[in-house]
């Protein structure tokens, strides 16, 4: 098994969870280095969305260890995880449906002013809040949506404002469930340009993806995972080239 | 002013602080039908300071609101595990039990109520009603306000984007139940008599029904609907003894016609944000 080279941000060691009877994964291992795009492909079912759920604290591991940066997360509740700097998007978006695109930057903020500053108004407590969500607005062109309510937005729209969210929390790792999924072709090649930037400066990006054109393209290293087992990883050439891969997911997928 | 206006208007503001107490706690998702017992321990915890040990009317308030978000935060912490009907149900029990408690306690009177409070003015009634209602107002553009929206919408997702959600929720409650003890603390010393019965289930559905009917997701719609329910009823006294059935047909009206109240924040966006775009 060859992980990615250096220290890795992120690191998941034997990881198994059982829902009953079923593994949705079983020893799982696997690593997100510093700065890098990683993406997981494998067929419907085979424990992307569940793996995601473990590493974020939504679910717990049965066995197997999960680090952040050198740090143990299996058993910090979800919003501590967050806060150590893990953001995430959800295959079936999941935004505060009433509030405004605007609201949901400054709710998603890095948690650091006094309790005092909290029950200000906004628009006086942080300067610097402001400027960090006007930043993001304006990095995923959402300026002409700023006071529109979420739940009215076209779904493409939504997918960005939930991807906003969680670049606010200014996370070292962000994971995108299935972030172009519903996309056609040129939204995808945006939101694609949008990550490439946002790796060159420095975020490290572990992704979901069924767009196989999409995954190819922009990741820097893949896992293949099939009924809750790594089948396989390298870079997209090795996978694309790797007979198990071909059998379990490119066969029956094409 | 008659005393008959004066009355009504002291209902008002009376209604305003306990539709505010559900208010705060629906704002993070959370029904409770048992704010008349966090009114009901404020009413006899500061008529016990001002009759008992001539404690100043507004001290006794603030002691009352401080004890009884103590309690609204430990009850606050097994709702946690509960959610929607399943929560309504819980508090309503708790408010049962809180009003069954006042009627065994013969220390205050018992079924036979509790008397002896200084009857205090509307103004001063309205001076609490007011002031909380705008400190409300404003508390809604900070960011806690924020994260208890965010809970309110999608709990899940709140957490993940780093918020304590068990902490929002259980400091909205015991918030709600301080707003509540001052409900009741000025109900005491308006009516200057208090007995358990006061306190009981239709009270907290009244509380509720202002802010559904008002408009739950601002906090001038518990203001409307506190008026509309205190003097709605005064004003279809000519239709006698139907006067309760033709307000019980309006408020069906009413919700058929606009289900999230009366008031609420898109209406609320075009009257005030015109050339303000926050």
């Amino acid at each position: 098994m060859t992980a990615p080279a250096h220290a890795p941000l992120l690191a998941l060691d034997g990881v198994t969870k059982a829902f009953g009877g079923v593994h949705a994964l079983s020893r799982v291992t696997c690593a997100v280095p510093q700065g890098q795009i990683v993406g997981i492909i494998g067929p419907n079912g085979a424990g992307k969305t569940t793996m995601f759920n473990v590493i974020t604290g939504a679910f717990r591991v049965d066995t197997g260890t999960i680090v952040l940066d050198g740090r143990p997360i299996i058993h910090e509740p979800s919003h501590r995880i967050a806060r150590a700097g893990i953001s995430r998007t959800f295959q079936n978006i999941r935004l505060f449906g009433e509030m405004t695109v605007w609201e949901h930057l400054l709710v998603a903020q890095p948690h650091g002013e006094s309790a005092l500053r909290r029950l200000l108004p906004t628009r006086w407590a942080d300067p610097a809040a402001l400027r960090r969500a006007q930043e993001v607005l304006e990095f995923f062109g959402l300026e002409d949506v700023r006071d529109r309510v979420a739940r009215s937005l076209p779904y493409g729209t939504q997918r960005k404002v939930e991807m906003a969210r969680a670049i606010t929390a200014r996370p070292k790792l962000l994971l995108l469930d299935e972030p172009v999924a519903g996309m056609n072709h040129e939204e995808a090649e945006g939101i694609r340009a949008l990550l490439l930037q946002l790796r060159d400066g420095g975020l490290s990006i572990l992704l979901i993806e069924h767009d196989m054109a999409f995954v190819m393209n922009l990741c820097d290293f893949l896992y293949v995972l099939d009924f809750g087992v790594m089948i396989a990883q390298g870079r997209s050439d090795e996978v694309r080239a790797n007979p198990k891969v071909l059998d379990a997911y490119l066969g029956r997928a094409a | 002013m008659s005393t008959y206006y004066a009355g009504l208007l002291a209902d008002v503001g009376i209604l305003l602080l306990g539709a505010l107490s559900v208010y705060i706690i629906l704002a993070t998702g959370q029904l409770s039908l048992g704010n008349a017992a966090f009114m009901g321990i404020g009413a006899y915890l500061t008529s016990y300071l001002t009759v008992e040990l001539g404690v100043p009317i507004t001290a006794a308030l603030v002691i009352a609101a401080l004890a009884s978000g103590a309690i609204g935060v430990v009850v606050g912490f097994p709702a946690l595990r509960l959610k929607g009907i399943y929560l309504a149900m819980a508090t309503l029990g708790f408010g049962e039990m809180v009003r069954s408690f006042f009627l065994n306690f013969s220390a205050m009177g018992g079924a036979g109520g509790f008397h002896g409070m200084k009857h205090i003015s509307v103004g001063y009634i309205w001076t609490w009603a007011a002031g909380i209602l705008l400190l409300i107002m404003l508390l809604e553009h900070s960011r806690v306000w924020l994260e208890m929206r965010a809970v309110h919408d999608d709990e899940t997702a709140a957490g993940l984007v780093g918020l304590n959600t068990t902490v929002t929720k259980v400091t909205a409650f015991g918030a709600g139940a301080a707003v509540a003890a001052i409900c009741g603390g000025l109900f005491a010393h308006h009516h200057v008599y208090i007995e358990p019965g006061n306190f009981g289930f239709e009270r907290s559905v009244d509380f509720v029904l202002a802010v559904i009917l008002g408009g739950s997701t601002v906090a001038p719609g518990a203001f409307v609907g506190s008026l509309l329910i205190v003097l709605l009823p005064e004003m279809l006294r000519s239709l006698a003894d139907w006067r309760l059935a033709a307000f019980g047909a309006l408020l069906i009206v009413v919700l058929l016609v606009r289900r999230q109240g009366i008031l609420d924040r898109s209406l609320f966006r075009i009257m005030t944000l015109r050339g303000n775009p926050t």
